[in-house]
């Protein structure tokens, strides 16, 4: 495939799957008989709120694992797996357990204070000296899941301690990760913070591309360290803040999306934004598209169950080419 | 446009070091390990901002310069050599055209100018992974020729080489120098630094301990006082080799 076509090849799968997605769930919509008053209140109120917010927490989160990747030079890196976003869920649960949640942008703001949080944290490691990319990139995994694992036993620990049935519903359901019954307000919330948090990763591309070398060729090579970082901690926490604050968790679309996308395009982390953030996009519709469809007992799959159970293996799949140097 | 340390100083690695580098010249840094080879290396490239002292391209500091201007004027090669995605080598090379901003054009021109200068034509497709020692030497410092530096630094290039890559790597530093780059390299080989360089400076614990042409700057007195080694110059020319004991 020409590299240059990638983009407009996803772009185009895009256009087209997203009206047919829209067709699709409990009730499957004849696009040549869209009759009774249901099929417009289910499409305009239900469906393309759902199916918009999709595509904007897809892309995000893809162009977010991107960038963390190029910037971590590590292959394995991802917002949910590194601590990002689930330091972005602490910050929300935080909200809902303490009640500000009551209060309209509360819920938003510590999604992204918490997601911020966590990307000074990896920026912070990941300045420290580094032996050998292969140490590198195990040692650097392994904070980041760290990271990951300390957000969660936080999180735990506010439900466990939950003030009153309600909030621990609330939190529970809304931790799992779904797209389910979301309205355009979400979409209203999620769509401006995702875009800005874009062109700031956009922005970083080149410096992403330069430390390609290692951080000393790249400061070399004009590198302003400090800037990037700011640039990274600011479009990530903006990114996988509005994601989390609209959907909850859904981990290894960031880890997923660039590897699969990266064989394609000449593997600069620059050349890799634009098609992650679309196939990222292309993967929350159908993935969330699939979970509608699927007749499951007492409702229906959460979407971020659902990427958790197709990433895991992924992962460990990476993690043996790694081992083999084909990563 | 000389590149010049004045009074350099790094607290605890570096100690009021004075050199004045000129283009077209060959310079060897040598020195024992710990010397603090690479950290005037990383001083002289702008990359750490000495505690005292500064160090001047031309006619200014390099620290009023901007990262952009410093990285256009001055091409470095670091020691490890990382790279970190599995670009291929015409990638890797086109990294170095970042700083200038130039458009698509003039980048492909430089591109290709690297590559046909290091011989790097026909591995233009190949990905850097599948590279051996030399190629992906080779590879490095055609990144650093594609910015068309008019300082080259490189730490510890030959390292990692057999006999003939070192021989021919060294032949296009060489050649990078009779153009008029001044070219800087760490080395640890003294004969290579001998038969090669055009001008020796030694490290000793922070301080230049010898500067000057290399067979004043390595003569036998030096290297018993620097390495603490006993040892004596054979052959002459060109060729000499160094005789432990």
């Amino acid at each position: 495939m020409n590299r240059a076509a990638l983009p407009l090849v996803l772009g185009g799968l895009l256009l087209v799957l997203f009206p047919l997605c829209l067709l699709a769930g409990q009730v499957w919509i004849n696009p040549f008989d869209p009759a009774g008053a249901n099929a417009t209140v289910i499409l305009a109120q239900l469906r393309l709120p759902r199916a918009v917010l999709a595509v904007i927490v897809g892309a995000g989160l893809g162009a977010a694992g991107a960038a963390m990747q190029g910037y971590l030079r590590n292959p394995l890196a991802d917002p949910g797996l590194f601590g990002v976003a689930p330091l972005a869920a602490l910050g929300a649960v935080l909200s809902l357990f303490t009640g500000f949640a009551v209060q309209p942008f509360a819920l938003p703001a510590m999604a992204l204070a918490g997601a911020a949080g966590g990307m000074v944290l990896l920026a912070l490691i990941a300045s420290g000296p580094r032996t050998g990319l292969a140490g590198g990139v195990a040692l650097f995994t392994l904070a980041g899941m760290m990271l990951s694992s300390l957000a969660g036993a936080l999180t735990s620990l506010a439900i466990s301690l939950a003030p009153n049935p309600f909030a621990l519903t609330e939190i529970v359901t809304w931790l799992m990760g779904a797209l389910t019954d979301r309205s355009w307000h979400d979409v209203a919330l999620a769509a401006p913070l995702t875009a800005l948090g874009l062109v700031l990763l956009w922005r970083a591309g080149p410096a992403l591309d330069a430390l390609t070398l290692g951080e000393l060729a790249a400061r070399s090579m004009g590198l302003d360290p400090v800037a990037l970082r700011g640039l990274m901690v600011v479009g990530v926490g903006l990114v996988v803040g509005a994601g989390v604050s609209a959907a909850g968790v859904i981990g290894f679309v960031g880890l997923m999306v660039p590897h699969i996308v990266r064989p394609f395009t000449d593997r600069r982390p620059s050349s890799l934004l634009l098609p992650s953030a679309l196939a990222g996009a292309l993967l929350l519709l159908l993935a969330d598209s699939l979970c509608r469809c699927l007749p499951l007992a007492g409702g229906e799959l959460r979407l971020g169950i659902a990427l958790s159970l197709l990433g895991a293996p992924f992962f460990l799949h990476l993690l043996l080419r790694l081992r083999r140097g084909l990563a | 446009m000389d590149l010049v340390a004045d009074a350099v100083t790094m607290v605890g690695r570096l100690r009021d070091v004075r050199v004045g580098l000129s283009p077209g010249r060959l310079t060897a840094i040598c020195g024992p390990n710990g010397a603090g080879k690479s950290t005037l290396l990383s001083a002289l490239a702008g990359l750490e901002e000495p505690d005292g002292g500064h160090v001047s391209l031309g006619q200014h500091r390099l620290a009023e310069l901007t990262a952009r201007e410093r990285a256009i004027a001055i091409g470095y090669l670091p020691q490890a050599g990382e790279v970190a995605w599995n670009v291929t080598v015409e990638t890797l090379v086109r990294l170095g055209r970042l700083p200038h901003r130039t458009p698509m054009r003039i980048d492909a021109a430089a591109t290709m100018a690297a590559l046909q200068a290091l011989d790097l034509t026909g591995l233009a497709g190949r990905e850097v992974g599948t590279l051996s020692g030399g190629e992906r030497a080779r590879a490095l410092l055609a990144r650093v020729l594609a910015g068309q530096p008019r300082w080259i630094l490189a730490d510890e290039p030959l390292a990692a080489l057999d006999l003939a890559h070192q021989q021919a790597l060294l032949a296009h530093f060489r050649r990078l120098a009779g153009q008029g780059v001044g070219v800087v390299v760490v080395l640890h080989d003294l004969a290579l630094a001998m038969n090669h360089a055009d001008h020796v400076i030694v490290l000793d614990r922070g301080t230049v301990a010898a500067n000057g042409a290399p067979h004043l700057a390595l003569a036998e007195g030096v290297l018993a006082g620097v390495w603490g080694v006993k040892a004596r110059w054979v052959g002459d020319g060109r060729s000499r080799a160094l005789a432990i004991g």
